[in-house]
């Protein structure tokens, strides 16, 4: 489902004379449909941009990157777009929304994006935000407001909302509760018995151990942690 | 897939002054695209050549009529353009008066748009230009006032009404949360972005506002000197600029 | 009388009005652009209409002027003179004797006929100018008939007054082509203006535009589907000679809310007391 092939990415500074950052060196590597894998290595080893990369959020200078057979490094824009809205998920640990939109309308847009109809988006946004435990008089209110962890988990019932085959995980057991860490494990395993492909970062070695299928060490990638 | 709209090398001079230079992309159906840039970097020339406000030097605009397929508005006769712009295509200004005619009521403004097409019936008229006015959320009882009394935010949703009422399916946008203070922009953007999904809009916006394009753009455009030095999904240029201006534009910026 | 050309104007002056007017009159409604004279008296006087009579008049003419409907009045009597001066033309108060007929804001209660001109004073020949000031734009408009803002000052009638209240230069579509202004007159005219018989000229002395309808052309006044166009007039027979179906004017008669309505046309007014016809105020007060 998601697989890459000699990835590498380099920094260029132009504005810091033009200092040229390798931080991805040759990476090849594949996740199936139901597996979980995590990216570990120290801070600054590079698991978070690798996976911007895989997003397409970061620019690959080498390699592919395949998600469900589209190649991300070279498709067009709007098949990113596409990519994006139907199959690739990616819950990061920033909530960045429009201010003033409602937590639970935040929560239903990737399935308005799909064409699910209001009511139903709606109804499973409340679903999601009830087993995350949001106060049900937060829903009409913006989340911009809301405490670290409760927008860390109006960003996972966002990413959950629509079942993307593949998905990226950032974090998304930091700064959470037991019980609620407990609701994302779940809903993680529930993505996983559906056949979503996963990649995650967890600093939280239980959880990592828990849902995860493998261990990727990126710091081998890292020219700039061996040198 | 044919793109809504294919840009195809727009070059525009003033005088030995490059406007812009050698502009290309697709646009396709339901897709918003940003254009960023300093003052003066060609965003707006690229706009007004684009909207058909300018002729360009050089270059084709080529644009999925619902009638004829795909057709090179640049070369096509000004009737027919103008019907575009009545018709498929709508142009949100940065300041609200450009766009309204405001010694005209409210719903007057919005009608206009029903009326250049051929609506004759005042009650239906009237009907839709309410209806507009809820979906700007602005309140129904004002339809008869003009938009003299109309805060700059009021007026700009205004104008978003006015000009979506027929249903276009590009629209060009010049700043359109230019001079409103932050707290109306917001409720502008999440507007905006609602209409954009609910009726399938294409847009192109300019603007130098990062944040607006962050929320509202899927794809990104940065001008500088009338050339386009970078361009790409909106968040992987500003979390990823490759171009030595798209750096500093966005290391510029207070947080984006 | 010899101290001047015929009819004022200088022989290539009226050539170049004639032009105009022919232009006019072969595309029904277009505003026709033309050098507008200094003419001895001031604009919104009549230059328009007067240079337009001056450019048709022949030594053979009968000449009309109504200001208003009436041949009384300072302006129709002082531009009626002025021709008497210049021309040496005859003139008449009786419309069917009339060649040429000059008016202001009316057109005649009796309906003219094939040979007659009736030429009108414009003060503002642009219908689209009341929502566009630039002339630039409403050529354009007019050029590419994009008239969809001339309802716009329709629908601003009915939203602020419930039903159109433009009651006078009540704007008109000619031949499913141009929109034209009829220049104030009442919109109870407007349904002259179709199908006439006579030549219709239209002179406008400061906005320097002539324009025209030939005989028998189309004039539709605008309207919306569910506000169809109405010719209105107050709602009273004339109190002088009882007519029912005439455009009145209405006259204070004291201090005390005393009034009454009569023909703004006093031509046929008087007609009609000739023949015989009666309304309230005649015959009971002398005076």
């Amino acid at each position: 489902m998601i697989e890459l092939r000699n990835v590498s990415k380099t920094f260029t500074l132009h504005n810091q004379s033009s200092a040229v950052i390798e931080v991805i060196n040759d990476v090849s590597l594949s996740v199936a449909a139901g597996e979980c894998v995590a990216l570990t290595g120290a801070s600054g080893a590079g698991k978070s941009t690798l996976m911007r990369m895989i997003y397409g959020n970061y620019l690959t200078q080498a390699g592919q990157i395949l998600i469900d057979g589209v190649d991300l490094v070279q498709a067009e824009p709007r098949d990113v777009i596409t990519l994006r809205r139907e199959t690739l998920g990616y819950v990061s640990q920033f909530l960045r929304v429009v201010p003033r939109v409602p937590t639970l309308d935040v929560v239903a847009e990737p399935l308005r994006a799909v064409g699910v109809s209001a009511t139903n988006a709606r109804a499973r946004a409340e679903e999601l935000l009830a087993k995350l435990n949001i106060p049900k008089r937060l829903w009409s209110l913006s989340p911009t407001t809301f405490s670290g962890g409760e927008q860390q988990r109006v960003n996972i019932a966002r990413g959950f909302a629509h079942p993307y085959p593949a998905m990226l995980l950032d974090e998304p057991t930091a700064s959470l509760d037991a019980a609620n860490r407990e609701v994302v494990l779940s809903l993680i395993e529930d993505a996983k018995a559906r056949g979503a492909a996963i990649i995650g970062i967890f600093h939280d070695e239980a959880a990592r151990v828990r849902v995860c299928d493998r261990e990727i060490d990126v710091s081998q990638y890292t020219p700039g942690i061996a040198a | 897939m044919t793109p809504l709209l294919s840009v195809q090398g727009i070059t525009k001079f003033y005088g030995q002054h490059i406007g812009c230079k050698d502009v290309a992309f697709d646009l396709y159906p339901g897709e918003v695209m940003g254009i960023v840039g300093e003052s003066g970097s060609g965003k707006s020339t690229l706009l007004n050549c684009m909207a058909g406000h300018l002729t360009p030097d050089a270059g084709a605009v080529v644009f999925d009529t619902r009638t004829d397929g795909p057709r090179d508005t640049v070369t096509m006769s000004e009737p027919e353009r103008r019907m575009l712009s009545r018709t498929d295509w709508a142009f949100v200004h940065q300041h609200a008066r450009d766009g309204l005619r405001m010694g005209v009521s409210a719903g007057g403004n919005v009608g206009e748009r029903l009326m250049a097409v051929g609506d004759r019936h005042y009650g239906d008229i009237r009907a839709k230009a309410t209806d507009w006015l809820g979906r700007v959320e602005i309140d129904a009882n004002r339809v008869d006032d003009r938009p003299t009394t109309f805060s700059g935010g009021m007026q700009q949703r205004l104008q978003i009404a006015r000009n979506l009422v027929t249903g276009p399916r590009l629209v060009f946008m010049d700043e359109p949360t230019g001079g409103l203070d932050v707290s109306v922009q917001a409720r502008l953007l999440d507007l905006l972005r609602g209409l954009v999904r609910d009726m399938g809009l294409s847009a192109i916006i300019v603007t130098h506002d990062l944040a607006v394009v962050r929320l509202l753009a899927d794809r990104l455009m940065v001008m500088k000197d009338g050339h386009v030095v970078e361009a790409g999904l909106t968040d992987q240029v500003l979390d990823d600029p490759q171009h030595a201006y798209s750096q500093l534009l966005v290391s510029s910026v207070l947080q984006v | 009388m010899s101290d001047y050309n015929f009819a004022y104007l200088d022989e290539q002056t009226k050539r170049m009005i004639r032009r105009a007017i022919l232009k006019g009159l072969a595309i029904p409604g277009y505003q026709v652009p033309f050098a507008s004279r200094e003419m001895p008296m001031p604009y919104g006087w009549g230059t328009g209409g007067v240079q337009v009579s001056a450019a048709v008049m022949t030594p053979d003419d009968r000449f009309k002027v109504i200001d208003q409907g009436a041949d009384d009045t300072t302006n129709a009597v002082s531009i009626r003179t002025f021709f008497e001066r210049t021309a040496g033309v005859a003139t008449t108060t009786k419309t069917s004797q009339a060649s040429v007929i000059q008016t202001r804001h009316r057109i005649p209660e009796e309906p003219l006929s094939e040979g007659q001109i009736l030429v009108y004073q414009v003060p503002i020949p642009e219908p689209l100018r009341f929502l566009e000031p630039r002339e630039s734009e409403t050529r354009k408009m007019h050029s590419l008939e994009e008239y969809g803002l001339m309802h716009v000052k329709l629908y601003e009638d009915i939203s602020r007054h419930g039903h159109i209240a433009t009651s006078y230069a009540y704007p008109v579509k000619v031949e499913g082509r141009y929109v034209m202004d009829p220049s104030p007159i009442p919109k109870f005219d407007n349904p002259k203006l179709g199908d006439m018989a006579a030549i219709q000229l239209f002179g406008a002395g400061r906005e320097q535009r002539i324009y025209a309808l030939p005989p028998y052309t189309q004039v539709v006044s605008l309207d919306f589907e569910d506000h169809p166009f109405e010719a209105s007039k107050p709602d009273h027979p004339c109190a002088m000679c009882g007519a029912e179906n005439s455009y009145l004017d209405e006259v204070i008669t004291n201090d005390a809310g005393g009034r009454m309505f009569v023909c703004s046309d006093t031509d046929f007014c008087e007609a009609r007391q000739a023949a015989g016809h009666t309304g309230t105020m005649n015959g009971k007060d002398a005076a």
